[in-house]
Order: C-alpha cells, then sequence, then structure tokens
C-alpha cells in the first residue's frame, strides 16, 4: 500500500488501484492523467529538486552522527579493558547503561501512550469546543517546560511523593521483582525516572495523535453515529483507527525522546551501575545519555571515547528499536488488509 | 488561497519573530549600560595599564562561583574587558587549553603524564604554569534532627560509606560520641552520581587515613554500589536534607542548615572551617617538577592540630606567552587579582573557600609575574 | 478498512449495555486526561510560585556582568535563547517541512523508506551528542576553541528536525487526496498543488509541528553547554564569540549557587518561567497567523 499519498476513506469510493482510492469523476481521471504527461514545467523540477535535496540533507547529517561517533569510539573499542574506567571491558561498562536506557523508556511509553491517546481523544472529540483550544494549548506546553525543570520537579515533588506508596508497595507487592525494595527514602528511583519522562513524552504524542484525530473526516464519523452507534463506539471503529498511524508516528517520537533524554535523567536518578529490574530501591542501572551528561565533563583521553561508544550503542539501540516497531506495525496492517 | 495571501502570511512569520527579537535586543541594550554590581570588592593590585580586550577560560565547575566573584570584580576595574569561563568540568578544562582553544582553565586536579607533556607543548617556546587558587573544605552532612553535633573518627567515616556501618545506633559511632543518644536508624549514605573532584578527594582522604577499611581505589566515580547517589554539589545537599538517617560529604559552603560532623584530626575533632582546611596545605608536600607548576600531594593523614583533612584544591593552568601579549597582559592581572588578598576574600565572601596564605601567595606571584613579561 | 460491521439488529437490553459503555469510557477518558493533567498543574505551580520572586524590570533588563551574589538580571540570556532559537528554527522548518513533502508526495522507492525510518531514528539521538556532534564539525573547520551561538544552533537543529518531519509527514498524509486530484484536474501543476492546496491546509498542523519541536529544544541545556559556552556579558551575534541562553543560566545558578543561595535560586527559577513565557508568547503569535490565514479541514 502506497502509504504517502493522502487517503481519502469516503464511504462510496470506488477503487482504481491498490492503495489509491478516488473518486470516479471521468473528469478528475482525464486531468490527473493531463497532468502526469505533461512535463508540469521548469516549477515542478526545481520544487521536486528541493524537497529530494532536503531528504538527503536529513540523511546525510545522521549519517554525519553516525561517522562521528564511529569514529570518536573507535579507540575504546580497540583498547585493552584495564585502561578504561572502572577497569571494565567495554560490553561490561555499557551493559547496563543499555539496560536502563530501555528499561526507563518502556517505563515512558506504556505509561505515557495510552494516556496521551485519551487526552487527543479529550480534546478532539469529549471537550466542548472552546474548552479544547484552550486545553491543547495547555497541554502543548508541557513541551516547553525546560528539562532541568522536569528534573527538579522530580526530586523535591513527585520523588518524595512516592516515597509512601513505594513504601506499601514493597511490603505487599514485594515478591513481585519490579518492588523488591527496599524502598528508597528519597524516591529518586527508576519509577519515578519513568513517570517524569512519561510526563515529558506526553505531549509531543498527545499533539501529533490530537491533530489527526481532529481531522477525522465528518463524513465518516456522521455516518456511524446516523447507523446508530453510540459516541465511544463511533470513536472506536472511526476515529481510532483513522488515527491509528498518527497514534504511532506520535508514539516512535516520545520513545525516540525518552531514549535520549539527558538532563532529567541525570538530575533524578541515583545511579549505581547494577542491571535490576527493581524499580523503587536507591541501586538503579543508569541510562546512556544520562551517563554521559554526568561523567563527560570531568573526563578525558580514553574515557571520553568510552562514553561516546556508548552514545553509538544508543544510536543502535534506537535503530533496532525502530525497525522492531515497524515490523510489527508492517505485519499488523498487512493482517487486516486494506 | 491567492497568491497575495500566502505572502503576507511569510510576512507576518518575520514579522512576529523580529519585532520580538528587537524588543529583547532593545531592553538589552538600555541593560548593557547597567553593570550594578552588588557585592564586588575593591581595588586589587595597582594596575596602571588600561587593558582592553578578551579571554576565555574553561575548567572545574567547583571554582564557578569563585569565577564569578573574581571575573566580576576583575571587570569592573577594567571595564573594557571581558573574560568567559566555561565551568564544563576539569577534564574538558584540561584539554579545551591544550588544544588551544582558551587562555586559561580551572582543573580540580593537577595535569599529570601525557597531558602534562601536551601542554607543555602547547605554551612553548613560554612555560606552563598552574598554581593552587581555590582551597575549598568538604563537609560530611548529616541529617539526624536528635543529634546536635556528630563526631568521626575516619575508621568510621570510612566503614559508614563502604556500608559496612549499617545503622545510627552502631557501637563504633557511639565509641566516637560518648554521652550522645543515638536513634535506632538505617544510615542512607548519599554520594555524587556524576564524576567529581570532591569525590576523589574524598576517596583519596579515605583510602590515606583509613587504609584497612577503605580498599577502593581513588577515583572521581564513586567506586560503592548501593547508596543514594545524586548529582552535583547541589543534589546531594538536597538528598541529605529530603532523607532522614542520611549522610553525604559535599562542598562545605552549601551545607546550609544541616548538621557537619567534625572529623578526627590526632587527639581533636576538627569542622571544615576555612582556616583548617588552608592550613592543610601549608602542611602538605609540593610534588611538582618544577617552579612554575605546582602540584600539592595532600597530607591526609596530618595529625597536625587546627587542620582539616577532607578539602579540595583546585588549580588554574596558564602560559608565560601568548601570541597575543595584550591577552598575555590581561592574564597576568587577571590571575594577579586572584591570588591578591582582595581576590580571594571575594572568592570566600560568595564561594566559601578558603583563602589562601600569606605563605603560598609569596611562593605564587613571582610565576604569576612571569606571565607576558618578554618571550 | 476492517472494522467490524455494527450489528442493527441488537435488542434493548444490549443497547443499554452500550449506551453504558459509551458512558464508562467517557468517563475513563475525562479521568486519564485529568491524571495527564495533574503534573502539568503541579509543574507550572512550581514554576510560576518560585520565578516570581524575581520576575521585576532587573531580570529583563540586566546582564550577570558585574553581579556576584543578590542582584542582577537575565537580559543576556533571554536575547541568546532567542537568537539561537531563531537560528535553529530557521535551518529546521525548510528541510524538515520540505522534507515532510518529499515523503507524503514525491517520495518513492529505498529513499523513501530510508528517509522514514532513520527520521525514527534521529528522534533518539540523546541532546549531548547532538552537542558534540556539532562542536566536532565545527572544530574540524575553526579549531578546537571555537565557540559560536550558531553551533549551538545546528545542534538544536539536529533535535528539531525529526519532529518536525514527522508531524508534518501525518499532518500532509491526511490531507484527502480529492484536493489533490481536484486540483490537478484544474491544470495546476504538481508544485503549486503542493504550495497552494496541501500546505495551507495542513497549515493548523503544521504550525503545531513546528511550535513542537521549538518547545523541545528551547529548555535544552546539554547540548549547549558544550558548543555555546557560557559568558555573563550581552553578545546578540550568533556567529562571533560565546553566547549565553536561559536554560545554561538556569541549570548554572542552580549548580553552583555560591554563598548567597537563595538569590541564585530564585533566578534560575526565573529564567525556567522566562523559557516557558518565551513559548506560550511564540505559541500564540503562532495561533493568529493559522487563524487568519489558514483553513480547517472538516
Amino acid at each position: 500500500m502506497r502509504s504517502g499519498r493522502g487517503r481519502d476513506r469516503s464511504p462510496v469510493a470506488g477503487r482504481r488501484s491498490p492503495g489509491r482510492v478516488t473518486t470516479s469523476s471521468s473528469v478528475e481521471r482525464a486531468g490527473a492523467l493531463a497532468v502526469r504527461r505533461r512535463a508540469g514545467g521548469a516549477g515542478d523540477v526545481v520544487f521536486r529538486r528541493l524537497s529530494t535535496g532536503a531528504a538527503l540533507t536529513i540523511l546525510i547529517v545522521l549519517a554525519g552522527v553516525a561517522v562521528f561517533l564511529a569514529a570518536e569510539a573507535l579507540p575504546a573499542i580497540t583498547a585493552d579493558p584495564a585502561e578504561l574506567p572502572e577497569g571494565k571491558s567495554l560490553v561490561e561498562y555499557i551493559a547496563p547503561l543499555a539496560f536502563g536506557t530501555v528499561l526507563a523508556a518502556l517505563i515512558a511509553v506504556v505509561v505515557a501512550v495510552p494516556l496521551a491517546a485519551a487526552v487527543a481523544l479529550f480534546i478532539s472529540h469529549v471537550a466542548p469546543r472552546r474548552l479544547a483550544l484552550t486545553l491543547g494549548y495547555v497541554v502543548d506546553l508541557l513541551a516547553a517546560i525546560p528539562s532541568i525543570v522536569y528534573g527538579l520537579w522530580g526530586i523535591f515533588v513527585l520523588g518524595p511523593a512516592s516515597v509512601g506508596a513505594t513504601e506499601w508497595l514493597a511490603e505487599n507487592l514485594g515478591f513481585i521483582p519490579f518492588f523488591e525494595g527496599p524502598a528508597s527514602a528519597t524516591g529518586r528511583t527508576m519509577l519515578v525516572a519513568g513517570l517524569v519522562l512519561a510526563v515529558m513524552i506526553l505531549p509531543i504524542v498527545s499533539a501529533v495523535a490530537r491533530e489527526v484525530f481532529a481531522q477525522t473526516p465528518r463524513r465518516l464519523q456522521e455516518g456511524a453515529l446516523a447507523l446508530g452507534a453510540t459516541r465511544w463506539e463511533m470513536i472506536r471503529m472511526v476515529v481510532l483507527p483513522f488515527g491509528r498511524s498518527a497514534l504511532i508516528s506520535g508514539a516512535m517520537l516520545g520513545l525516540g525522546r525518552a531514549l535520549g533524554e539527558t538532563m532529567a535523567v541525570t538530575i533524578i536518578l541515583s545511579v549505581s551501575g547494577v542491571i535490576t529490574l527493581n524499580l523503587i530501591s536507591s541501586a538503579n542501572p543508569s541510562t546512556i545519555a544520562a551517563n554521559i551528561a554526568l561523567d563527560f565533563p570531568e573526563s578525558s583521553g580514553l574515557a571520553i571515547n568510552a562514553l561516546i561508544a556508548s552514545g553509538l550503542v544508543l544510536f543502535a539501540i534506537t535503530l533496532v528499536v525502530n525497525m522492531a516497531a515497524r515490523a510489527v506495525i508492517a505485519r499488523r496492517a498487512n493482517g487486516e488488509g486494506s | 488561497m491567492n497568491h497575495k495571501e500566502s505572502r503576507v502570511r511569510t510576512k507576518d512569520w518575520l514579522l512576529a519573530i523580529g519585532s520580538s527579537a528587537v524588543l529583547a535586543l532593545g531592553g538589552a541594550a538600555c541593560g548593557d549600560a547597567d553593570s550594578d554590581a552588588s557585592g564586588s570588592t575593591g581595588n586589587g593590585g595597582s594596575e596602571e595599564v588600561a587593558l582592553s580586550g578578551e579571554i576565555a577560560g574553561a575548567g572545574a565547575s567547583s571554582q564557578e562561583a569563585a569565577k564569578e566573584a573574581w571575573i566580576a570584580g576583575f571587570q569592573e576595574q577594567h571595564p573594557d574587558v571581558t573574560i568567559s569561563y566555561d565551568p564544563v568540568g576539569s577534564g574538558g578544562g584540561r584539554e579545551q587549553f591544550i588544544a588551544g582553544g582558551t587562555q586559561f582553565g580551572g582543573t580540580d586536579s593537577p595535569l599529570e603524564g601525557q597531558e602534562l607533556r601536551d601542554a607543555k607543548d602547547r605554551c612553548a617556546p613560554g612555560e606552563l604554569i598552574q598554581i593552587p587558587v581555590y582551597i575549598s573544605p568538604i563537609a560530611v552532612v548529616y541529617n539526624l534532627p536528635e543529634v546536635e553535633q556528630l563526631q568521626l573518627s575516619p575508621e568510621t567515616l570510612a566503614g559508614i560509606f563502604n556500608q559496612d556501618i549499617t545503622n545510627w545506633n552502631d557501637p563504633a559511632i557511639a565509641a566516637d560520641n560518648p554521652g550522645v543518644e543515638l536513634p535506632d536508624l538505617r544510615i542512607t549514605p548519599v554520594n555524587r552520581s556524576d564524576e567529581s573532584g570532591t569525590t576523589e578527594n574524598f576517596t583519596d582522604y579515605l583510602s590515606k587515613a583509613a587504609p584497612d577499611v577503605w580498599t577502593h581505589e581513588v577515583d572521581g566515580n564513586w567506586p560503592v554500589e548501593g547508596g543514594e547517589a545524586a548529582q552535583g554539589t547541589s543534589g546531594v545537599i538536597e538528598a541529605v536534607t529530603a532523607g532522614e538517617g542520611t549522610i553525604g560529604y559535599a562542598d562545605a559552603s552549601q551545607a546550609g542548615d544541616l548538621g557537619v560532623a567534625l572529623i578526627q584530626v590526632g587527639d581533636e575533632y576538627v569542622g571544615p572551617t576555612p582556616q583548617a582546611a588552608a592550613a592543610i596545605l601549608d602542611n602538605s608536600e609540593e610534588v611538582a617538577p618544577d617552579d612554575s607548576i605546582f602540584a600539592y600531594e595532600l597530607d591526609r593523614e596530618t595529625e597536625a592540630s587546627g587542620t582539616y583533612p577532607i578539602v579540595l584544591v583546585s588549580y588554574e593552568i596558564a602560559c608565560t606567552a601568548y601570541e597575543d601579549q595584550a591577552q598575555a597582559d590581561i592574564v597576568r592581572e587577571f590571575l594577579r587579582y586572584v591570588i591578591s588578598p582582595e581576590g580571594q576574600r571575594a572568592a570566600a565572601q560568595n564561594a566559601g573557600s578558603a583563602p589562601i596564605s600569606e605563605a603560598l601567595r609569596a611562593q605564587v606571584e613571582p610565576v604569576v609575574d612571569a606571565i607576558g613579561a618578554g618571550s | 478498512m476492517s472494522a467490524p460491521p455494527l450489528d442493527l439488529t441488537a435488542a434493548a437490553g444490549d443497547l443499554r449495555l452500550r449506551r453504558i459503555k459509551d458512558r464508562a469510557a467517557t468517563a475513563a477518558i475525562a479521568a486519564a486526561f485529568a491524571v495527564a493533567v495533574a503534573p502539568l498543574v503541579s509543574l507550572l505551580y512550581e514554576v510560576t510560585s518560585r520565578g516570581l520572586a524575581r520576575f521585576d524590570a532587573a531580570f529583563f533588563t540586566e546582564t550577570a556582568r558585574g553581579v556576584v551574589g543578590e542582584g542582577g538580571g537575565a537580559a543576556h540570556a533571554i536575547v541568546g535563547t532567542l537568537v539561537i532559537t531563531g537560528v535553529a528554527t530557521l535551518i529546521s522548518v525548510p528541510i524538515g517541512i520540505l522534507a515532510a513533502i518529499y515523503l507524503t508526495e514525491y517520495g518513492n522507492g529505498r529513499l523513501r523508506r530510508a528517509l522514514t525510518f532513520f527520521v525514527d531514528v534521529m528522534t533518539g539521538i540523546p541532546s549531548i551528542v547532538a552537542g558534540l556532534f556539532a562542536f566536532a564539525v565545527f572544530a574540524l573547520i575553526f579549531g578546537p576553541g571555537i565557540r559560536l551561538g550558531v553551533m549551538g544552533a545546528v545542534a538544536l537543529s539536529v533535535l528539531m528536525i525529526p519532529i518536525v518531519v514527522r508531524a508534518s509527514e501525518e499532518v500532509l498524509k491526511v490531507v484527502p487526496q480529492s484536493l489533490r486530484e481536484a486540483s490537478y484536474a484544474l491544470g495546476v501543476p504538481k508544485w503549486r498543488t503542493i504550495t497552494k492546496v496541501v500546505l495551507p491546509t495542513a497549515l493548523a498542523g503544521l504550525v503545531t509541528g513546528v511550535m513542537l519541536a521549538v518547545a523541545r529544544i528551547i529548555g535544552e541545556t546539554a547540548p549547549l553547554l558544550v558548543t555555546t559556552g557560557v559568558i555573563d556579558s550581552m553578545n546578540a551575534n550568533p556567529f562571533e564569540g560565546r553566547m549565553q541562553n536561559l536554560a545554561v543560566y538556569a541549570f548554572n545558578e542552580y549548580r553552583n549557587p555560591g554563598v548567597m543561595k537563595e538569590a541564585a535560586f530564585d533566578r534560575a527559577w526565573a529564567a525556567a518561567l522566562a523559557l516557558l513565557l518565551i513559548v506560550m508568547l511564540l505559541s500564540l503569535i503562532a495561533r493568529v497567523i493559522y487563524r487568519r490565514h489558514g483553513t480547517e479541514l472538516r
């Protein structure tokens, strides 16, 4: 399916070729053919070149970043473990960091995406019109709060507030590896860090989803309602499928942000370099980005190369996660047919 | 949608952005005329030359507050000079200095090995200079409202931070504090999560003063797993304040209302006062390779009276000659101000550091005077 | 689309169940919204209440030059933030929107798939790595001591571009094909169709995407620490010398407050509040423009 073109999901559409749904006016058909036959003029060529150029620029910049990471990481990869920080091998050094990164990002996405979908739906379909615009504006403001403020909010507000709850969790649900405890006395835990990340990525996911939910064709929505669906059923059958791609895109953006977030995690997390699923104690693995921020200022020589090597691993993790996500989405799309 | 409308659209954007920028710049232009210096010091040495130009430095963030005071004081006397200092950290500071990107640098640990060689190359044909300019006591802070004054011996301190001693009513702590009621409460040790000179100096003290208990290597990264880790001095102070039964180590000037432990030195228990901190430098060995480079091996095991051994010493690195003679003059006058009594007083006021002693000043003054004098 | 068909022959009891589900779902959505908004309220409250302490004229007109302890302002940081963000936006928006246009209008085959995939990867670049990359590029050309406002802007563009591309692509995708076909049928060449029909229709979403990207980077500290340097005097020229900005300013005040802690913390919170207000202002301006010139698709 050529999902790159706009889709018109008119219920009375005819099908011309797989993936292209158009109205069946013969005038339009003729016009479209005419345009394709015509060269399009110089403007078309220039514009096409410009947009292709932009696409290439992005890829070149990305390649540049990858080359930079690889070049700077190389001395650490080829070095003797004794010379590296903490005397560990590079794999031993980076493994807990990679684990922590993925764990924190997972918590963030699992919490944020459903909430963001709900927020987007609330603004686009449930709230009264006037209120909705203000609300959307206010939620977008969340994205503007500097990451250090999130960090400070985490240690001053959310952390201390979480202590009571985590102590309860450690006592009563301590058999679950996530809540093993002992609960941290200050609340600077992986759980709090993950929740703060969730709040940080919420506006991104919900803004993208909201824009598209709001653009759901009125005909489709009214059609469903006219056939007797309740509002929730209409949302479930029309709005959500229409906005599914956007919600996923927003989730990918949010995931990327969560994987790479530096300052908030740096300030909040009490790090100990251990690999553990225990979300509520003082001993947590750091994340790659936070580790770079914590150690880069005082590092020199080979230690910097090791840090950049961890950045390269983060790059690779983002690649793998994105590939996996796309594979899952593609399989679902094929399964549903379209 | 016609052509005219789209042109207006773009113009609107530019107008909006442009007007906000202009407003801001206009406000700034008025602001520039204001150089309201509150709390800066009086006149440093006697500078007859009217200096102008720009120099840049980078390095230790421990010195940041002191640098603020020095730069403010110096720029007040020389309004045509602009000095900037990037508190990117000692490692970054040394790197930038060696690469020639900055004219001076701040570093918590003295140059050594390959870096020392590279720095000397950078200064050639002039000499490299490295002088101690900032002495800051590291306090052991704790949060135990019931205990007015805590006393700790090096072994007990090492045991606490090594997580061997886990409860406040442990007999080892009681032995250091006769007659004091200690609560039955879990000890939560707080350390730095970022690599820092404070950690390095603290672990250096522990490994020298209590070598049997503290067997870890001295490093800027905290070596013990499981404790509460916080970012930066502010982070440690917040963490100790937030928890109960917490104990941590941080720059003494930031201790605020927290309890500060007295550390056993010889037969006494000493607190992190500036005088006691400065005293250790006078008792310590200078291990530098030559006359213009000072590096101190602090005598952490000292038993001298009135000395506080948990101290961070931060250095300034510079060259005796620069390509631009005007820059050399600025560097010289700036460093003169930094080591002067007025400059050190300003740093003490703003950063809580310990002013360098007269003896030390007498040693480093000739080194600073050599900057920019002939080439 | 393969939604399950509506069963119109449902019994009355079934209908009641559906209505209950409808109300429950609405309540759940509203509850989720409240849960999501609670941290926002808390954050805004913290920033506002702590930031107001130093929200005076001095804060906006004075710099930190010569200031030790109390007093001083962040005028240099405010100007720096506006300049750096402005330059970053100027770089990112054209590239981002053009790339999104490529993806939705022209793209075909390998380049398109590669771009889609790698834009997602780009969102995962840690902000400090983006800063180090920009620093490395400029250091290669100008030598290692270089510190420029525009370096920070380049680092921030690396972070902004993927957001602009993703958000714009999603919004351009839902512009109905029928609009494009109608335009072609009238003989309008492709490029004018895009600029006159597709873009204006998607304008609201594009604006949101750009504002989202701006909000994302305006509070970034880590990349700017290593690229723009720190300075306490005014500098509005991005192509010369170090430049201060609100995020780094706030971070430094918090990290090394000196003996007069309260004064420094007050300044840090005021800087955070100023950042928020700048974004609100830009957002408002953007929405005003959209409302006057955009069309909403319904």
